[in-house]
């Protein structure tokens, strides 16, 4: 196959924002109705099964208290990295995404270690509603960390040698919003509980 | 002035334009990157798919105006496939035929060509977009090979029939059905990404918003509407697919709710109607403007009225389920909601008749289909009326008069509305002309059989026959001669209907090899892409056009000819 060309369209610019970020925008739009979606349908079942505070008692408030410090600290480090790609600081820029990355991946280890718990206490994903919708939730967020993550690991080679920087910017709207639903999901699922 | 139709068989090679002209026939026709291209697999993927479609309809309507009986091209069907047509039918037609056509391929083909620039913003994206899309094409029609056969829960797919295997006894096919149906989501997501951004960003130097065709804001606002409607779907595909196949309660009576799968699903579902209806109301204002040679009415109007649509969309769900139980004064505000959303596109029908009154109205081809379309969506419409009550649908719910109600919605817009673009877009996109006799038989014949299908549905749906029924023999008022002969006049019509596409598929081979060159723009209209030539060369224009005026300057006073291309400096 031909070498791929970059069309002219992509460079154009009629509303002054570049294309790349309008388009990341859009992709956040849509995926706002997804978390938007599933969020509500919790949100209506929560206010009709009172009982479940209780089970909400089980989810380990410890864990997802450090897993958000985890995430906001890695949604820091990310703009850092955008910074350095504004700057054209190409080393910099490269070791904050692999900070970023780091992030993600202890996210997912803390997450993985309260699977695991709960599983083995048997609070699984059929046990009830309220544990179908916890996992669902979390599982899906996990899967936007891990491809957040992958993301970032696709572009540093280009970062590194100071190709396509913007990018840089791109992936951190993306894993702001990956933050900012963690941003719901932790008081939703941890917080209100019958112990608070 | 434009470039003639002499370019049109120089090699894209020999062009000087910064695109890489694709070599191989791989990588030109099934990995291209071409917007035209990948339109054009949209296409021909959904008339395929239309064609599957069809011949299902055939087999239960054959069935239905005689029970029993061995039917041609099929043999007896079994009630469970019976389900599974139904079922499928409905999926097919509006996922994997409405869609592609209408928006994936009308839009990725004209969508750049109008706005005048060379490609999509995100190539690559959209080439995707379609390999997603043709995935979940194949896993649709791999559902029918399944052990216990294709899923047959009806399109929307209600739990607990869809979440139980113990209730669909198809333990493959429902698992399929999903998994298609939400790839085929993603795909219009990607693409639908790449719509609002390219006409958001790359339109031609000197092209404002309100310069752009009203077929191409018809197209981004429906994707706009698609891509904030669908995203509770996909929570819910999530959860149905976790109670298939873990046993999840999301949707059962123990602890979940099933009436919660009806909000998701039509949450989606009626907006659905509106993101088919846009791209088609677009088509219909760029051929009247074209054959009647006068400037749209109120063009401003119309775009700010169809947003109005789009807000509209999102709230009139729940009249799915006046019959669901949900709480009565529900109902009656989405009554009210559902009852205004006509306002909005009345005004659209009202400025189109006010384009035609007394324009130069020339009854080519895609100007036929066109006004049919108007015509016969108002039926549909009007219908919709009663449905929308929630005291009259409690009688009207799940009967044949919704069946015929909405098909004589989608039909104008699928059926009609696909032959405008067809039609319309024939000579631009092979370089022929269409054969206008053998376009008016096949017009005329398909719109009065396409009235002899559905008027006796009314009919026998306001009689009572429930829809979704295998076999009408135990129910004695429901078996009466006079209920069979309107299903038999159904089935009939829809004979005749099939058969008047032998003059369409003829006309379309017969303009294929011998049609009259069509040249760069045979209609005289306005729109950037009659400037390209027929077809267009990869990259589209050997330099980007510049835009001077709105897309719709017919029958300007004082000049020479009666239109003005938007790229014409005078």
């Amino acid at each position: 196959m031909s070498a791929f060309q970059v069309p002219i369209a992509t460079n154009r610019c009629a509303t002054g924002i570049p294309t790349g970020r309008l388009a990341i925008w859009w992709v956040l739009a849509s995926e706002i109705v997804i978390f938007g979606g599933l969020v509500t349908c919790y949100l209506l079942f929560r206010f009709r099964h009172p009982e479940w505070a209780a089970e909400a008692e089980h989810t380990k408030l410890a864990a997802g208290a450090l897993n958000t410090f985890v995430l906001l600290t890695s949604s820091l480090f990310v703009v850092l990295a955008h910074v350095a790609a504004c700057n054209k600081d190409t080393v910099n820029a490269r070791k904050y995404l692999i900070w970023t990355i780091l992030g993600g991946l202890i996210f997912l280890c803390v997450k993985a270690y309260e699977y695991t718990s709960e599983i083995s206490h048997g609070y699984t994903i059929t046990r009830s509603v309220f544990w179908a919708f916890y996992y669902t939730a979390t599982a899906l967020h996990g899967l936007h960390v891990i491809g957040g993550m992958t993301i970032m690991g696709l572009i540093l080679p280009d970062v590194a040698k100071g190709k396509n920087l913007q990018r840089v910017e791109y992936i951190g709207i993306y894993w702001h919003f990956v933050d900012v639903v963690w941003l719901f999901l932790f008081p939703l699922f941890y917080i209100a509980s019958a112990a608070s | 002035m434009t470039s003639s139709s002499v370019h049109a068989d120089a090699a894209p090679e020999a062009d000087s334009h910064a695109h890489h002209a694709p070599q191989s026939f791989w990588s030109k026709y099934i990995f291209s990157v071409d917007h035209k291209i990948i339109g054009l697999q949209y296409t021909l993927t959904g008339i395929f798919m239309a064609v599957v479609g069809v011949y299902m309809s055939y087999v239960f309507r054959m069935h239905l105006a005689n029970p029993a009986a061995h039917i041609p091209f099929y043999g007896v069907l079994s009630p469970a496939a019976y389900n599974s047509l139904v079922t499928n039918h409905g999926t097919i037609m509006i996922f994997w035929v409405a869609m592609p056509i209408l928006l994936a391929g009308l839009g990725n083909y004209c969508i750049p060509l109008m706005i005048g620039c060379d490609d999509m913003v995100f190539p690559r994206v959209n080439r995707l977009s379609f390999q997603v899309f043709f995935l979940s094409t194949v896993l649709l029609l791999v559902g029918f090979m399944a052990p216990g056969g294709a899923f047959g829960g009806a399109w929307t797919s209600y739990p607990p029939l869809s979440a139980k295997v113990e209730y669909n006894l198809t333990p493959h096919g429902n698992v399929i059905w999903l998994l298609a149906v939400a790839l085929e989501i993603v795909a219009f997501l990607l693409g639908g990404i790449n719509f609002v951004t390219t006409a958001m960003n790359s339109r031609a130097k000197g092209m404002k918003m309100f310069d752009m065709p009203v077929l191409v804001w018809m197209i981004v606002i429906a994707t706009i509407i698609f891509m904030m409607s669908v995203g509770p779907l996909v929570a819910g595909a999530v959860m149905l697919l976790l109670d298939q196949t873990l046993g999840t309660h999301f949707f059962a009576a123990q602890g979940g709710d099933p009436v919660l799968w009806q909000h998701l699903f039509w949450f989606f579902g009626h907006p659905e109607v509106y993101v088919l209806l846009l791209p088609e109301l677009g088509v219909v204002c760029e051929i009247i403007c074209v054959f009647s040679r006068k400037p749209l009415f109120g063009y401003k109007t119309i775009v700010y009225t169809t947003f109005m649509v789009g807000i509209l969309s999102m709230i009139v769900w729940a009249h799915h389920q006046f019959i669901a139980g949900i709480d009565p004064r529900m109902a009656s505000i989405f009554s009210l909601t559902t009852i205004i959303i006509s306002i909005p596109v009345a005004v659209i029908m009202f400025a189109m008749i006010a384009t035609l009154f007394k324009g130069s109205i020339e009854f080519k081809v895609p100007m036929l289909w066109a006004i049919g379309l108007i015509v016969e969506f108002l039926l549909g419409g009007v219908t919709g009326i009663y449905l929308g009550s929630s005291a009259l649908d409690v009688y009207f719910h799940d009967t044949y008069f919704v069946v015929a109600h909405f098909h004589y919605t989608l039909i104008p817009l699928v059926a009609f509305g696909g032959f405008a673009i067809f039609t319309y877009y024939f000579p631009k996109v092979t370089g022929k002309m269409l054969d206008e006799r053998l376009g008016r038989i096949h017009f005329w014949g398909s719109a009065i059989a396409f009235n002899f299908i559905f008027i006796p549905l009314f009919f026998s749906g306001l009689a009572g026959e429930h829809r979704r029924i295998y076999d009408y023999s135990g129910f004695a008022e429901l078996t009466t001669p006079h209920m069979q002969s309107l299903r038999t006049m159904a089935t009939h019509a829809l004979l005749v209907m099939i058969a008047f596409q032998i003059p369409f598929v003829i006309n379309v081979i017969k303009s294929l090899l011998k049609g009259a060159p069509a040249g760069a723009n045979p209609w005289k209209a306005n729109t950037l892409e009659w400037t390209a030539d027929s077809p267009p060369p990869h990259g589209n224009w050997a330099e980007l056009p510049e835009v001077y005026r709105g897309p719709y300057e017919y029958s300007v006073p004082g000049r020479e000819q009666d239109y003005w291309p938007q790229n014409a400096a005078n």
